[in-house]
């Protein structure tokens, strides 16, 4: 399909890999909004040419493609669809401050998952003082929605409806926490500790779009076995 | 009831400029706070409890932190005047795909300039350069970034423009040889009051980097 062929259909395709949470912000922005789309999975070790010409600055995923054009940057792409498509929850609200809370908290989950990162990477020592950086961050994260939510977080039916760019981040990288504490054998959150964190978790996962999003447990759990031992035997060769 | 707002800032730096030069394009009437970073004050540990960082823009007693979200923020509130961003999504996208580019790509790279010697400042001349030359393709033939209109992209791009000197000076080189379009298109962004009016002399600048590199021993 040309690029003129997919601006006269106004048609959407996003680049991506299923094991990326910055992909599956973009994915889960796309799924609760209802908006139809084409999936295309990439292999980053040998990236298509078609990624390399949308994306040649940062040549990574996600990519979101519309009507033959390329949006780069799982937040801005986030904010393009809130802004081009009417259909389905807002995904920032209308009110300046709020919005400057979401996107700030939205923005400093970078630094978590790059934690998150590190205790799935490494032992002993090292992995002890990542898991006190993530418990710190996540703390402050608690913080966080704890401001946008002095109420607590809202029932299911109200919140699907209230669905909000922080919510679909932080579902995008703790979605997968079971599968997290099989293969670490510890819990990066809790509901005693993080009771914001996980209330929001769970309430999303009620919505069927996203429900329907999130990988199965063993495919995840696999995955992150694979990625620890390699990121180990790197680390010790 | 009339607007408070307070900008706790530090004058040399790049951020909190692009929060300056925001508050000028709307005509906002503000109170400027210097911070001195190496003794932050307590309103700034209270109102930015997770970075501790400038620049915070305090709007009615409420923080809000991070350069580019203050302006966006700015732009927001107040709405009827000079718009900052795009109307159009695609274009909204293209503005803050840039300005995360400059943050990522040429902050790190300028940092270099002046921190590091030898062979490790080398390697940051080029970087810095490079991103500039994006930047300036990016530019093309436009006045602004956007288009005819002074906004988002350009704001997070002059306040650099401060710190050209003292990365000139650093690192024996000229700027305006490697990108003679993107040095006009600053100077044109300087004619207007409130960029000139918020960016610090560049022979400050250089001063203030000179000290900071005794203080931190990397002469």
């Amino acid at each position: 399909m040309t690029l003129t062929e997919m601006a006269e259909q106004n048609k959407v395709i996003l680049y991506g890999t299923w094991t990326s949470p910055y992909v599956k912000r973009v994915e889960l922005a796309l799924k609760v909004k209802g908006i139809r789309y084409e999936y295309v999975e990439e292999d980053l070790r040998n990236k298509s040419p078609l990624l390399l010409t949308f994306n040649p600055i940062h040549k990574k995923v996600p990519v979101l493609v519309h009507n033959g054009k390329a949006i780069v940057e799982s937040l801005v792409i986030i904010e393009y669809i809130d802004e081009t498509w009417k259909t389905g929850p807002q995904l920032l609200p209308e009110d300046p401050y709020k919005r400057s809370q979401i996107r700030f908290w939205a923005s400093y989950m970078q630094q978590v998952s790059e934690a998150m990162v590190l205790v799935i990477k490494t032992i002993g020592e090292a992995q002890e003082k990542a898991i006190k950086e993530v418990s710190e961050k996540v703390k402050l994260l608690e913080a966080g929605l704890k401001g946008l939510f002095p109420d607590g977080i809202p029932s299911v039916h109200e919140y699907s409806k209230n669905v909000t760019l922080l919510d679909l981040v932080i579902l995008a990288h703790f979605g997968g926490y079971e599968a997290q504490e099989e293969v670490l054998g510890l819990k990066l959150i809790d509901s005693e500790k993080t009771p914001l964190v996980v209330s929001c978790i769970t309430a999303l996962i009620e919505i069927p779009a996203v429900k329907e999003s999130l990988n199965p447990l063993e495919k995840v759990v696999a995955f992150l076995k694979f990625f620890r031992e390699n990121a180990l035997k790197s680390a010790t060769a | 009831m009339a607007d408070v707002v307070i900008l706790l800032d530090a004058y040399a730096s790049v951020f909190g400029m692009r929060v300056r030069v925001a508050l000028a394009e709307k005509g906002i009437k503000y109170e400027y706070r210097e911070e001195d970073l190496r003794n932050k004050s307590q309103l700034l540990l209270k109102m930015n409890p997770v970075h501790k960082k400038i620049p915070v823009l305090i709007h009615n007693g409420k923080p809000v932190c991070e350069s580019l979200i203050i302006v966006h923020y700015i732009d927001e509130v107040w709405k009827d005047k000079a718009p900052l961003l795009p109307s159009d999504p695609y274009q909204r996208a293209q503005a803050r795909f840039w300005a995360d580019f400059i943050d990522k790509k040429l902050y790190d790279a300028q940092k270099k300039i002046w921190t590091a010697k030898g062979e490790e400042q080398e390697t940051a001349k080029k970087e810095f350069i490079e991103a500039l030359k994006v930047l300036e393709g990016e530019l093309g033939g436009k006045p602004y970034f956007m288009g005819e209109r002074f906004g988002f992209l350009d704001i997070a791009l002059i306040t650099f423009y401060s710190w050209f000197h003292t990365y000139e000076t650093l690192g024996n080189f000229s700027i305006e040889a490697e990108c003679p379009k993107l040095i006009s298109w600053a100077k044109r962004c300087m004619q207007k009051e409130s960029v000139s009016k918020s960016l610090p002399d560049p022979k400050k600048v250089y001063e203030y980097i000179l000290e900071m590199k005794k203080k931190l021993g990397v002469e």
